[in-house]
């Protein structure tokens, strides 16, 4: 019984590597754990070197004291959870246009890890709204759409398990999913469209950054980390969601009988 | 180096709260996304290696 599926597409066209090879849920998911594995080594180093710039290089801040290192972790956190909810969107958007199933897979992959990462910015985000303006939470711009976001995100993962079959699924989740990308360039904006509580951004492309280099430096590491992470939980997320939509198919079932003989 | 003692670091210039509060729970929630991640891919394996014919969903 030897009913294949061949794949479509060559991995190799005129000797360079051809993408849409790994377009294939099969293709991709070997490659997807390579990756992982990749970016989660990535994020320690990175991670490592983040922090002891964060609590040995980065000075004491004039006016917040040891009281602003919580920087390290609240920005990128809030830079991932608008920059995850942009990429979720374009391949929810990509999933919908061409009917091409990866990209709802990797959608779908995304989104607890955005909303974790929503989640860490709010919660930096209070433990820093305590001290320095007396408040663990004010409904202001910025804080409200922020919060929005993670009800976007919540919202997804619900409406995508709440529905049955998944390819439906994934068109009622990819019409939230672009909606919701209003909000980003909100949350973004708040902080110079209203008058908020919170600070303007410290980082800007068009002005010099607001703060010590080697704050600027650790942040920056930090984010990167914080990036790295984020693709190696997606890559690690979309392989597990690969096996449970293609569990019947002949390579899943054989993929996992071997690696239950090497576990 | 800018800390003097460990107890100095730990004190984080009275802000020890805020500032480990943030730390630990960003480390939490990355252990527990992992671990969940782990426990999601073991159970995905296990259903693609069953039978189909078992397979009633």
């Amino acid at each position: 019984m030897d009913r294949h599926i061949r794949v479509g597409a060559r991995r190799r066209v005129r000797g360079a590597i051809n993408l849409y090879y790994y377009a294939a849920p099969r293709t991709f998911y070997p490659l997807a754990g390579r990756m992982a594995r990749v970016f989660y080594a990535v994020a320690v180093v990175l991670g490592a070197i983040g922090l002891y710039i964060a609590f040995f290089v980065a000075p004491t801040d004039a006016q917040q004291g040891e009281g602003y290192r919580i920087i390290f972790l609240h920005v990128p956190a809030a830079w991932m959870s608008m920059f995850l909810y942009v990429v979720m969107a374009f391949w929810a958007a990509v999933g919908l246009a061409f009917n091409t199933r990866l990209s709802s897979m990797m959608a779908q992959a995304i989104a607890p890890t955005g909303a974790w990462m929503a989640f860490l910015a709010l919660w930096t985000g209070a433990l820093w709204g305590k001290p320095m303006w007396g408040t663990w939470w004010v409904w202001d711009a910025r804080l409200t759409s922020e919060l929005i976001l993670l009800f976007l995100y919540l919202g997804f993962m619900a409406l995508q398990a709440a529905i049955d079959d998944p390819r439906r699924a994934d068109r009622a989740g990819a019409v939230l999913a672009i909606v919701g990308v209003v909000n980003v360039p909100i949350i973004y904006f708040s902080v110079q469209w209203w008058n908020t509580l919170h600070q303007g951004a410290s980082v800007s492309l068009t002005r010099s950054p607001s703060m010590a280099a080697t704050m600027l430096w650790g942040m920056l590491v930090m984010a990167l980390a914080f990036w790295m992470y984020c693709l190696g939980a997606t890559l690690t997320r979309v392989r597990a969601i690969i096996l449970e939509r293609e569990r019947r198919s002949d390579w899943a079932h054989e993929l996992a009988l071997g690696k239950e003989r090497d576990a | 180096m800018k800390w003097e003692s460990l107890g100095q670091f730990l004190a984080m210039g009275g802000y020890a709260l805020y500032v480990w509060g943030s730390f630990a729970v960003t480390v939490a929630v990355i252990a527990v996304e992992l671990a969940l991640l782990r426990v999601r891919g073991r159970a995905a394996r296990k259903a693609a290696a069953a039978p189909p014919e078992g397979d009633a969903s």
